[in-house]
């Protein structure tokens, strides 16, 4: 084989692997999102995360905004401490509230957003006032099974 | 009798103990001579790019092909188990993570070994053999900085590359299947697949095994064809010994990276 078209097939040849990775790294992968834009942190606290983990989404009206960036325990308040970073494209009111919400029904966990009304808004390093834990499976049951035991207490007591 | 047996086992197996360490020694002093002596597989770079060619470019077809099929059957096989569950939707991130985290960098290094790596320990068994290697010697050309480091670094730069496109073929392959003919929907194939893989953590780690795997598939090709004993029955029980020692030491290594970059975080 001469030197230059086998010097063209390996160009070729590099070349096709240089963009099987760029395919892999912006369509497959996550490079190709937001992440270029500049974020600001905002802190909430949670009584309970459930599963929330590193990099779960946060959305507001189900568009994602930021991700979650460090999950800690708070050792002195006994909540759970959330780092999220939000896109500055975004800005919200003081007075947004964050929940833990699970996208279907056994989906990932995520943290809406819901805007309030305040005239100012959320800068960096503010912490959410209002938020609200994920819901736990079996505390719900829990409560499912004692308020049903109630109420046939109650059928009970009423027939007597 | 029974006690000549027993010393003949013993002897037998501290033969094959002390056979393989030392075979072991000598694989080791022939990896380090290999990277000392690499200087001129890069000045003078046409010979790599010739070896690229025999073992990138040719083993393009059979990669290619492979990983679309892997990924159409991932993508089938994903489906059946995923639509019991009502979740088809996350079929994207199942084909692109297992590809990308596992089947893409193991399989191709599997193909690398029986399509490239026999082909190398052939060919410098036979060069061997016919004492093309000692002709070179007496030449005055060392045979490893000529024959052996371009074949390796070759064997080094093909192989990530051959993972990345046998990835990238395979999750096509998914979504030929997946979206094109049974209907999963597009937008949630790709936007599942893409808030699952994380490029550090998935595809810069897939790539980190794909080097590791070529190094290892073609430092073992090299030292087999090198030290093969230099008869026709030496050289086959070389190649087929260089595909079953690369095909194990790949899963092995596949084994112990996947215990250090995936913890389950």
């Amino acid at each position: 084989m001469e030197r230059t078209t086998l010097d063209m097939w390996v160009g070729a040849f590099v070349v096709g692997g240089l963009v099987a990775l760029l395919i892999l790294a912006f369509k497959v992968g996550n490079l190709g999102g937001y992440d270029g834009s500049e974020t600001y942190k905002v802190y909430g606290e949670f009584d309970n995360i459930g599963g929330l983990k590193i990099k779960a989404p946060v959305k507001s009206s189900g568009v994602v905004i930021g991700r979650v960036s460090a999950i800690q325990f708070d050792n002195t308040t006994f909540r759970a401490h959330v780092e999220m970073r939000l896109s500055k494209n975004y800005q919200f009111p003081k007075d947004t509230s964050a929940a833990i919400l699970t996208s279907g029904l056994l989906g990932e966990q995520y943290i809406g957003l819901e805007a309030g009304g305040d005239e100012e808004n959320l800068e960096n390093g503010d912490k959410f006032k209002l938020t609200q834990s994920a819901i736990v499976l079996e505390q719900l049951i829990g409560q499912a099974l004692f308020s049903k035991a109630a109420d046939e207490g109650d059928n009970k007591s009423a027939v007597k | 009798m029974p006690h000549r047996k027993v010393g003949f086992g013993l002897s037998s197996i501290g033969h094959a103990v002390v056979n393989g360490v030392s075979r072991l020694g000598f694989a080791s002093r022939f990896f380090l001579v290999t990277l000392v002596s690499s200087g001129a597989s890069f000045r003078r770079i046409h010979l790599t790019i010739r070896e690229i060619y025999f073992t990138g470019v040719m083993s393009l077809i059979i990669i290619l092909v492979s990983g679309l099929f892997v990924g159409m059957v991932l993508g089938l096989q994903g489906y059946e188990t995923l639509q019991k569950y009502g979740s088809e939707s996350a079929l994207g991130s199942l084909v692109a993570l297992s590809l990308v985290r596992e089947l893409g960098p193991v399989l191709a290094a599997l193909l690398f070994a029986s399509r490239a790596g026999s082909a190398i320990t052939a060919e410098i068994g036979l060069m061997k053999a016919t004492e093309q290697l000692s002709a070179m010697e007496m030449m005055a050309v060392d045979p490893i900085s000529r024959v052996v480091a371009p074949r390796f670094w070759a064997g080094v730069i093909s192989m990530p590359l051959l993972a990345a496109m046998f990835s990238a073929i395979g999750v096509f392959g998914g979504y030929l299947v997946g979206v094109v003919f049974i209907g999963v929907d597009e937008g949630s194939f790709w936007s599942q697949m893409q808030a699952a893989v994380d490029f550090r953590q998935d595809i810069v780690n897939g790539v980190i095994k794909s080097v590791v795997f070529g190094i290892a598939v073609t430092a073992i090709a090299l030292f087999e064809g090198y030290d093969a004993p230099p008869t026709a029955e030496g050289v086959s029980h070389a190649t087929t010994r260089t595909v079953v020692t690369s095909a194990l030491v790949v899963l092995g290594l596949d084994f112990i990276l996947t215990v250090f970059m995936f913890r389950g975080v």
